[in-house]
């Protein structure tokens, strides 16, 4: 089954790879195409390319401030959870207790909770604690989603060290705390960066929640200010598929950096179930 | 561990310090997550407009619920939504289930290819959903362009004004963002198959076509399971791609339950009855959850080590 048979599985994966860079390519000549040739006859080639619309896009746009926003509210809560999730998955990972189960069970439901059912109260009680359209107003919604992916990230991360390394740090008369921080730790520091990476994509792409509770272009993320992107006469193209391009750039290239790990991770999270 | 029960009372210091360990994020998750569920099945009893805040929230029963029931447009988002699930997911499953096939066999430069799917699964959906809402438009859409010179079209079709037009880019969005996903989750299930049953099968006389239908489909169930149902819960809570591409539009004509409940509650304020679709919602979440987790803990069980 592994062997090379015809040419109808390499017809497919050229296809694939086609049909997944197409729009990507697309979207980055366009992005480089002056905006009145945009409404012209497309050509899959451009005859002149320029950077205008990445210029508009940071001079007249302040798209830096969405990247800001965006990058705090992510790191903060991917930092937040790595720190206070990877205690909790060790434990559920590795040490004996009743309940143990359940927990799991309960976690991994919340990772399927349906962020839209959950709008109302946190609207209601971000109102109240006035953290609308504030960084903390962000950072406490991610964590519902957040927390429980990263648990249940590094649970299966930790189920893979081998059991007999704490063994043996235990044995020699170290404590439990002091196995997982001296041995366990920095064993599972490739799966912690797996972890924080897929986290921080989850955070970085969010949009249900950045839309709800931000008021302005002040703290609205990414993804918001690019959905709201408005032109005077007409849907400015030539800046929306620039600012894709900027927010898509980052995440391509630590999801190429780190493939490898991140489809470990999720199948791991996934199949193994 | 079996070192530690030499130690009287070792097992219950390692309850403590695993509840210890558990508990900030445990606690994290029932007050952030848990907590704002039953907060939301309160408030779907509960008249609460924040436009008109001199009515107070009167305590309404299940009046927000029957409401709901007699409400052409909550049927119509349940169908929108339906309609997107069946029509994405199918054509996931399939497409993912080649591409998978094909991927396991042709090995070289798999890595690549395999980094190269990821790309769009991990982007922001509202980009992936700007990306063809451009491809479809329909003044400088390259979908117009193509099908007007391979003469399908002689002039511009506007997709958006179109209510079943506008579904194809829809649909074809969340296609090329998730097939990937769902190729990689089956790819993982397809490598996981002891290829000494295709030996077998090959010398019991098995074709190629013979050996797929039964060896790698019975065996991949599994696999198609987990995939099929991560793929429908997360079609049917389906937002920021309609909410870019369309906006719902045109009229309702493709507005999922997500929108018509963040409508309700955000456009018109109405938290309340928001409050009551958005009970709707997990319920309906939490029922195919549970099919989840029933068909995939008996495959579980029946699977072999």
């Amino acid at each position: 089954m592994r062997r090379l048979t015809g040419w109808g599985p390499v017809l497919v994966v050229g296809l694939l790879v086609v049909a997944t860079a197409f729009p990507f390519y697309w979207a980055i000549v366009s992005s480089l195409t002056p905006e009145a040739r945009l409404f012209e006859a497309p050509s899959l080639f451009p005859s002149q390319l320029v950077f205008d619309h990445y210029r508009a896009l940071f001079d007249q746009r302040d798209f830096w401030i969405p990247i800001r926003n965006s990058l705090i509210v992510a790191g903060n809560t991917t930092a937040f959870c790595v720190l206070v999730g990877s205690l909790c998955a060790y434990a559920l990972a590795r040490l004996q207790f009743r309940w143990k189960r359940p927990i799991l069970a309960f976690i991994l439901a919340v990772t399927m909770f349906p962020q839209i059912s959950i709008v109302s109260p946190l609207y209601l009680l971000l109102r109240e604690l006035r953290l609308i359209n504030t960084y903390p107003g962000l950072v406490l919604p991610y964590l519902t989603f957040a927390m429980p992916l990263t648990v249940w990230l590094l649970v299966s991360f930790f189920r893979q060290l081998p059991a007999e390394l704490e063994e043996a740090a235990m044995a020699d008369g170290a404590s439990r705390l002091r196995a997982f921080w001296e041995i366990i730790l920095p064993l599972s520091l490739p799966g912690l960066a797996t972890t924080a990476i897929l986290t921080l994509v989850y955070c970085w792409n969010e949009f249900l929640f950045a839309l709800s509770f931000t008021l302005g272009p002040e703290r609205q993320t990414v993804p918001v200010a690019i959905a709201l992107f408005r032109g005077q006469y007409q849907v400015p193209w030539g800046q929306i598929l620039a600012a894709a391009v900027v927010a898509t750039a980052p995440i391509a290239l630590l999801v190429l950096l780190f493939q490898r790990k991140i489809v470990q991770g999720l199948t791991a999270g996934a199949v193994k179930g | 561990m079996r070192g530690d029960k030499r130690f009287v009372g070792a097992e219950s210091r390692e309850a403590r310090l695993a509840w210890a360990f558990v508990l900030p994020a445990l606690g994290t998750i029932l007050l952030i997550a848990l907590f704002p569920l039953a907060w939301t099945v309160w408030e779907s009893l509960h008249v609460h407009d924040l436009r008109m805040p001199w009515r107070g929230q009167p305590f309404v029963w299940l009046a927000n619920y029957a409401e709901v029931l007699t409400d052409g447009r909550f049927w119509g988002a349940m169908l929108h939504t339906a309609i997107f699930t069946v029509g994405s997911v199918t054509l996931e499953l399939v497409l993912g289930l080649v591409l998978a096939l094909a991927l396991n066999r042709a090995y070289r430069g798999r890595g690549l290819v395999r980094a190269a799917v990821l790309v769009p699964w991990a982007i922001p959906t509202v980009v992936a959903a700007l990306l063809w809402r451009f491809m479809f438009d329909a003044q400088a859409g390259i979908a117009n362009a193509v099908l007007m010179d391979i003469g399908i079209m002689d002039r511009p079709f506007v997709w958006f004004i179109h209510s079943a037009g506008a579904w194809v880019p829809i649909i074809l969005a969340d296609v090329w963002k998730m097939t990937p996903f769902v190729a990689l989750l089956l790819l993982a299930g397809l490598q996981n198959i002891d290829t000494s049953l295709y030996e077998a099968a090959r010398i019991d006389g098995a074709g190629p076509w013979r050996q797929f239908l039964h060896v790698t489909l019975p065996l991949l169930k599994p696999a198609i399971l987990v995939a099929l149902i991560f793929r429908t819960l997360d079609a049917f809570r389906v937002f920021d791609l309609v909410f870019v591409l369309t906006g719902g539009g045109p009229g309702t004509s493709t507005e999922p339950i997500a929108l018509y409940t963040f409508n309700a509650l955000l456009q018109n304020l109405r938290f309340g009855y928001g409050s009551a679709l958005g009970v709707v919602v997990f319920v309906v979440t939490f029922a195919l959850a549970m099919l989840y987790i029933r068909a995939l803990g008996v495959e579980l069980t029946q699977a072999p080590e």
